[in-house]
């Protein structure tokens, strides 16, 4: 019954600022529970499509729908909560009162104590903002996030400026706190982040959905498989006929598979040849990024 | 789970769009840790009467209820009351600079109720003001029957709602951390133009009518009339306070309903 209700339902949304088209027709739909990688360059639209789901704007023309509704509705009831690049924090506020109130906002709203200690600032909390550490005060902003107990987590960019260990206490935080099934969706330009805490990426170019799916499927999409294996004299057009494969490299004893279908390809290579030591390695998802969000064409006439 | 569940339908906002008592409690509490806004509020008003207002003369010249040294002290109180509540008001400029505002719409709080909130902490940083200057005047030789004196301190702090109509136009107006730099010396001079720190009588015949036109004039007459009825014409005062007060609220509203159109 509750999966039936998409937690986003983004439909031919584009926003323009201006001559600038930031988001072009953009179709997305995330269910309850899915941890979602929202990647791509800076420009592609991430932030603005952001914005859109949390009501903060609106979009030129299509609909965003959260939780079946109205997206400022769903944010004043506290079902979707957000850690924003841009959103501000008081200086002179101390970190718990900070906490404090945002907590006399929500209802209901969770225990102070419980979200600092969530975010892993509880030992910070008399402090002032002013005198917090970056990474510290964006702790609190993902603190902050928590006090409603949302339903719908959304993380823009939520560790820039943190260094690596940083990085990996605020992903451990956030698990911890999604282990119970909230739905999350993060932009981020990290994409080892992507690659390690999102179930899906959604991949955006140029304000459009250019990839949607598992971390290796996006990988084999742009790239994918390589099937390496130790082989005297391959016959290499017996292999090119493999379904999928687009290259056949030897080097010396090797033989270098290049495809869609690396499974076809181990396959033939070991049930078909003497080959051994067989390896299948992906691209990372760094060349995917490359592949599937550079400019590989002029298309058309773009001003 | 189902808990989730049952959480979920229990969602709802929160009573008077997020005007609160605890909300309150922590502005006032940020705001009195301030060291700025404590000494410009609390400490030089009060410094200005014990220069300006205790010489010998002024506690044995009467007013029509009072001697000179209430006089003084009443002004001074109201001045500190319009350097609170303009900075107030004017906290949505640094609040906004800072990107605040932009966090606060990730919550249910209604742009209404924080227009009331900041309108609250202003009016009682103001009564605060007013109530410390009147003290230490009590101290340094004011002299009215008590009565006329709490009148008077209750006419300055309504009036002073006045400035924090200022403050909030100001700030919706200017998003700028430092809008109090600009503003202070502004104040400054409207205190002066309005008589705060120099009765008309001593003024030339020209500057007189000019005072009659500044904001802090009305606000001042009012705040006296208890203790002087001869300083002029009441009616003008109530008018320019009236004014004053309908054009800053409008240019307030009008900033504000722009800023959250925007969303």
């Amino acid at each position: 019954m509750i999966e039936s209700t998409a937690a986003v339902e983004l439909d031919g949304i584009t926003k323009t600022f201006g001559p600038v088209r930031a988001v072009d027709g953009l179709d997305l739909r995330i269910n309850p529970g899915e941890v979602v990688a929202f990647l791509g360059p800076n420009g592609a639209g991430k932030t603005t499509t952001i914005d859109m789901l949390l009501g903060l704007s609106h979009p030129t023309s299509g609909t965003v729908k959260v939780f079946g509704g109205d997206a400022r509705r769903a944010v004043a009831l506290g079902r979707v909560s957000a850690v924003m690049q841009t959103g501000g924090l008081l200086k002179d506020f101390t970190v718990r009162e900070t906490v404090e109130l945002t907590a006399s906002l929500f209802r209901p709203a969770r225990s102070v104590d419980e979200v600092l200690e969530r975010a892993g600032i509880a030992d910070v909390a008399d402090r002032l903002v002013g005198k917090a550490s970056g990474g510290q005060q964006q702790r609190l902003r993902f603190a902050l996030a928590l006090v409603p107990d949302p339903d719908l987590l959304i993380l823009d960019e939520p560790t820039t400026g943190m260094d690596v260990q940083g990085r990996r206490d605020f992903w451990d935080a956030i698990r911890t706190d999604a282990a119970r099934g909230r739905t999350t969706v993060f932009a981020t330009h990290y994409l080892e982040e992507a690659d390690a805490y999102a179930d899906r990426i959604v991949l955006v170019r140029r304000g459009r959905v250019v990839a949607d799916g598992t971390a290796a499927e996006i990988k084999s999409l742009a790239a994918g498989r390589t099937v390496r294996a130790t082989l005297r004299a391959p016959d290499v057009e017996a292999i090119t006929t493999v379904p999928g494969v687009d290259s056949v490299d030897v080097r010396g004893d090797s033989v270098i598979v290049h495809g869609s279908d690396s499974d076809a390809v181990a396959r033939y290579l070991l049930n078909h040849t003497d080959a051994r030591d067989l390896e299948v390695t992906s691209r990372n998802l760094e060349d995917a990024f490359m592949a599937l969000t550079g400019d590989p064409e002029p298309e058309g006439a773009h001003a | 789970m189902s808990t989730t569940t049952t959480a979920g339908l229990a969602r709802r906002t929160p009573p008077l769009g997020g005007f609160s008592w605890p909300f309150l409690r922590l502005e006032l509490q940020r705001l009195l840790r301030n060291r700025r806004a404590v000494i410009f509020t609390l400490i030089m008003p009060s410094a200005f009467f014990l220069l300006f207002g205790t010489d010998g003369d002024y506690k044995t010249q009467a007013t029509s209820h009072g001697n000179v040294t209430a006089y003084i002290m009443v002004s001074m109180a109201v001045y500190g009351a319009m350097i609170a509540t303009t900075s107030g008001g004017a906290m949505v400029a640094t609040e906004r600079a800072l990107g605040w505002s932009r966090q606060l719409r990730l919550t249910p709080l209604h742009p209404v109720a924080y227009v009331a909130i900041k309108t609250a902490v202003a009016m009682s940083m103001a009564a605060v003001a007013i109530i410390v200057v009147m003290v230490i005047g009590q101290f340094f030789g004011a002299d009215a029957p008590t009565w006329r004196l709490v009148l008077c301190a209750l006419l300055g702090w309504l009036c002073s709602a006045v400035f924090a109509a200022l403050g909030l136009f100001v700030g919706y107006l200017l998003p700028s951390e430092n809008v109090m730099q600009v503003l202070g010396p502004v104040l400054a001079l409207l205190s002066f133009a309005g008589g705060l720190f120099l009765p008309l009588s001593e003024m030339s015949d020209v500057f007189a009518s000019i005072a009659k036109l500044s904001p802090a004039y009305g606000v001042g007459v009012i705040a006296r009339w208890p203790i002087d009825t001869d300083q002029g014409n009441l009616a003008i005062a109530v008018v320019n306070v009236v004014v004053w007060l309908a054009l800053f609220a409008a240019g307030a509203a009008w900033r504000m309903s722009k800023d959250t159109q925007r969303v």
